[in-house]
């Protein structure tokens, strides 16, 4: 049956020239020139780790700045271009970098494919992606912003117009901005395109569609929305491109244009992207509890569904960004309904992730702590956000440092925890080699530890009534205490951080034989090599169930039996 | 004169407790008064923002202590412990029932939580404007704040004087919301809900004080380098106090003969060009009205004092106090400036 036809271990190995000693250029070529989905999607995780180090330090630059009250650590304009960049970066540079990259890496090998539908189109989104990013930089040394300020774009990562129309940032800052983000943008369709090939056309024999592991069908349906939701945004790129060189009118409202129609043109991409990064970690978790949980996925069909309603009912929450700008009370009350559907989905992965560890055998290991604490945080942001979504309690709450909280709760609390959580579990896989233990229990700890100081803190500010944005603050407001409690969390994770990029090192170097199959799972990039060879799979798997590699270990109680 | 208004403490409890928690005590130890949160409401919206928060946050509050209870009692009792044997646990693949419950529950939350805050949505967007309600026109400006009171007659910036609203004799305030630029966001979190400033999309809304006091507010929308100091102050004064204080404003500049070469230079300089002094050859409208500068208590959007000293540093490089507003340095000698602000002084 089954265990005939999956090849574990011993698999045909087509590694060329692993031997030999290839010269160090050689070596770089073969990077720069590679088509194969493993490299490239090793290459934007590295990529993304970069920039994350450098969001990062502005991150920490403005927490320095904001410790205690009138500080004059960052002038004004800096501070300005390191909130924007910083958004920007973690966004457009880190967040969908990373998770596209786990995803080429991971999907193929996933549904027993040799690689992505197309090799080709895959370099060139990673190359226009990185090219997007030496854009993005590049402003710093290209030009002037803000009214005789600045030299980076320092709009925000929302770019309100009119602020980015020429009157107002004469430089051509918002123009760096504004092409990158379109460079990258086609970047990202095209590994979107990419992997909606991939995953419908590349699956291996007897893999359904609900055979697919919960990563490949978060991916797939996080493709399928970034081909709806990158499209507004660059259309209203081009626009703003259009009204600061060519004299259009869209947004300047002294010309009769609309000002509102970009916030609307924003929303419409940014509330869907916020989607666009969570549900591959969504994916990332239901990969990673059930195999340190010891069980198999609690109602799967449910997962898949929720998955595919909270992508379609994100298309519909856009205003919830834009209960402050005034519009009528029955617009307001629309999105509040469909901003509170979102929560129903929501929950029943909650509590789907809950039941899977629910009468397991819990292993704490590195992967399953971020896990752990991915869910305890986004459930306190899918609260916060119900909050939020209570219109007129979000009239205060827009634009204070309580959303700041709210969504760093969600790109940090869930997003990136499971970045890490995704980093310890594939690691194995893709270098060969475990990363440690004890150093990953250390980056966990203070971590979770810095993130909880700066961004539970967040939200008491927040309703103290700090706004977002502010470079600096007066002494009698009283948020100073809190926010040093802030600047020390922050500085926490920074540490923290540094711990994860050392681990990385020490452990390709040193690091323990990680094996094909470390953690005792049960999907298919398990049964390949690791690192797995060109061309994945020696011969083309087949599958009978959602847990090949448990039908396998297990061939008197096989999945396929109770499957239907 | 007039009092601070800053959070009241039994207000605050509930929020107290959870930092309490959270944070630890001591960061609350000195609460100074000016601290403008928004569970300390003192006008009829924010309170009642504030009634409907407390609402959202018990039931969300509910819903974290009981599933985050089972998660927490699920890590714990299904651990892996040492001693275990190597077998797997059982399988369970799902329970419709289960599931089914889980969705219904959450579904009939929302419900409730959505037909309250439409409720609130409709009372507070909706309200009929009174006819005595004072309406006042705000113009968001990089990096300050213009009200007009236009049935009224009085141009003045940044510092907004309202009258007490009692149940006797309810006066709320009715706010005009325009931009001249680019979008800014008005917010006093204890008088009401913040509301954007948006070029060629006029808003409104209204607050209806019912303490007297001075509360503190400031942009909520990025608008440029100076943001952070777009501050905004609101005065709530007892009907006699706000009587008095629009009589004073209605009428033009003093005259003082003894201040008459800073006068002239206010006049012959660009000065002009940008601010108004009612009675003068002023009319500029890009900057602030400054027919009665002396009797604010802030200058510069109230990122500095109303004193002699701060007036003469900011005439003479605003950049210094504020990098990158829009008021150039005029490049007057030390004593021009002096007699500037002698001048500026007397305008009560």
């Amino acid at each position: 049956m089954a265990d005939q036809s999956i090849p574990i271990g011993g698999s045909l190995d087509v590694t060329p020239r692993d031997h030999e000693r290839v010269p160090l250029l050689d070596r770089l070529h073969e990077w720069v020139v590679t088509v194969d989905h493993k490299r490239l999607g090793i290459l934007y995780v590295l990529y993304a780790l970069f920039f994350m180090a450098v969001a990062g330090a502005e991150a920490l630059s403005m927490r320095i700045q904001l410790a205690v009250p009138n500080n004059h650590f960052l002038q004004p304009e800096l501070y300005d271009q390191f909130f924007t960049m910083h958004g920007t970066t973690m966004v457009f540079l880190v967040g969908m970098p990373i998770l596209f990259g786990i995803a080429n890496y991971i999907v193929p090998l996933q549904i027993g494919a040799r690689d992505m539908a197309f090799p080709r189109l895959n370099a060139f989104s990673f190359w226009l992606t990185a090219f997007g990013g030496i854009l993005l930089y590049w402003s710093y040394i290209g030009g002037f912003g803000l009214y005789g300020m600045g030299n980076a774009p320092d709009v925000g990562w929302w770019a309100y117009a009119p602020l980015s129309t020429k009157p107002f940032s004469i430089g051509p800052t918002i123009d760096y901005w504004a092409l990158a983000l379109i460079v990258s943008g086609f970047g990202t369709l095209g590994t979107a395109i990419n992997i909606i090939a991939t995953t419908l056309s590349m699956r291996c024999k007897g893999m359904t569609l609900l055979r697919m592991p919960l990563f490949v069908w978060l991916m797939l349906v996080v493709s399928a929305l970034t081909l709806i939701t990158i499209t507004p945004l660059t259309a209203a790129q081009v626009m703003l491109l259009l009204d600061r060189n060519l004299g259009a009118h869209f947004f300047d409202a002294q010309a009769g244009g609309s000002a509102l129609l970009w916030i609307h043109f924003f929303w419409i991409f940014g509330h869907p992207e916020v989607y666009v990064l969570v549900l591959p970690v969504f994916g990332v978790a239901s990969e990673i509890i059930p195999v340190f949980s010891r069980k198999a996925i609690f109602g799967y069909p449910a997962m898949v569904a929720a998955s595919v309603g909270i992508a379609f009912v994100s298309l519909g929450v856009w205003a919830h960004h834009m209960f402050t700008v005034g519009m009528t009370s029955v617009s307001n009350t629309f999105f509040v309904l469909s901003t509170m559907l979102v929560g129903i989905p929501t929950g029943i992965k909650i509590f789907n992730w809950l039941a899977t560890i629910w009468g397991g055998k819990v292993r704490f290991q590195t992967p399953m702590l971020f896990c752990v604490a991915f869910i305890f945080q986004f459930l306190i942001a899918g609260l916060t956000g119900i909050m939020l979504a209570v219109a007129p309690w979000d009239w205060q709450l827009h634009n204070s440092y309580f959303v700041i909280a709210h969504f760093h709760y969600v790109l940090v609390g869930a997003i990136v925890f499971n970045i890490f959580a995704a980093v310890y579990y594939w690691f194995p896989k893709v270098t060969g080699k475990m990363l440690s233990e004890t150093l990953g229990k250390w980056h966990f700890w203070l971590f979770l530890i810095g993130f909880h100081l700066t961004f539970d803190t967040m939200h008491f500010v927040g309703i103290m009534g700090m706004p977002r944005s502010i470079y600096t603050y007066e002494a009698n407001r009283g948020w100073g205490h809190l926010n040093f409690i802030i600047s020390v969390g922050a500085f926490i994770q920074g540490i923290a951080v540094l711990i994860f990029f050392w681990n990385v090192i020490v452990s390709l170097r040193k690091g323990k034989e990680a094996g094909n199959d470390p953690w005792d799972a049960w999907t298919l990039e398990w049964a390949t090599p690791s690192p797995p060879p060109a061309y994945n799979f020696a011969s083309d798997p087949v599958v009978h169930s959602r847990r090949p590699l448990w039908d396998i270990k297990h061939p008197d109680d096989p999945d396929w039996k109770y499957e239907s | 004169m007039i009092r601070e208004h800053g959070a009241r403490a039994p207000r605050l409890i509930l929020l107290l407790m959870t930092a309490a928690a959270l944070v630890g005590p001591s960061a609350w130890a000195d609460l100074p008064q000016q601290t403008p949160s928004i569970f300390a409401p003192a006008s009829t919206p924010a309170d009642t923002i504030f009634g409907l928060s407390v609402f959202a946050l018990a039931v969300t509050g509910g819903i974290f202590v009981v599933v985050g209870g089972m998660l927490a009692y699920a890590i714990v009792r299904y651990r892996e412990r040492p001693n275990d044997d190597t077998s797997e646990p059982p399988q369970i693949y799902g329970s419709v029932q289960v599931e089914l419950a889980w969705t219904v529950i959450p579904i009939l939350i929302v419900v409730v939580l959505f037909l309250t805050t439409a409720r609130i949505i409709f009372a507070i967007q909706d309200a009929p404007q009174p006819k005595d309600a004072l309406d006042v026109t705000v113009i968001g400006h990089q990096f300050w704040w213009e009200f007009r009171y236009p049935k009224l007659g009085i141009v003045t910036a940044n510092e907004l004087h309202v009258p007490v609203s009692t149940s006797q004799e309810p006066l709320p305030t009715f706010l005009h919301l325009l931009s001249a630029d680019v979008d800014h966001s008005f917010w006093v979190p204890q008088l009401a809900g913040k509301t954007d400033l948006i070029p060629n999309h006029p808003n409104e809304t209204w607050i209806e004080p019912t303490h007297t006091g001075l509360y503190y507010g400031q942009c909520a929308q990025f608008c440029g380098v100076e943001h952070a100091k777009m501050l905004l102050r609101v005065y709530v004064e007892t009907p006699a106090q706000f009587a008095a204080w629009v009589k004073s404003q209605q009428q033009p500049a003093v005259e003082d003969p003894q201040v008459a070469a800073g006068r002239e230079i206010f006049e012959t300089h660009a000065c002009a060009n940008c601010h108004a002094i009612k009675g003068t050859g002023a009319l500029g409208t890009f900057g602030p009205d400054l027919t009665h500068l002396a009797s604010r208590d802030t200058i510069a959007a109230g990122a500095a004092d109303n004193t002699p000293q701060n007036l003469f540093d900011w005439i003479k490089d605003p950049d210094s106090m504020k990098p990158g507003c829009l008021m150039p340095s005029m490049q007057l000698s030390d004593n021009n400036i002096h007699e500037l602000v002698a001048y500026l002084e007397t305008l009560h």
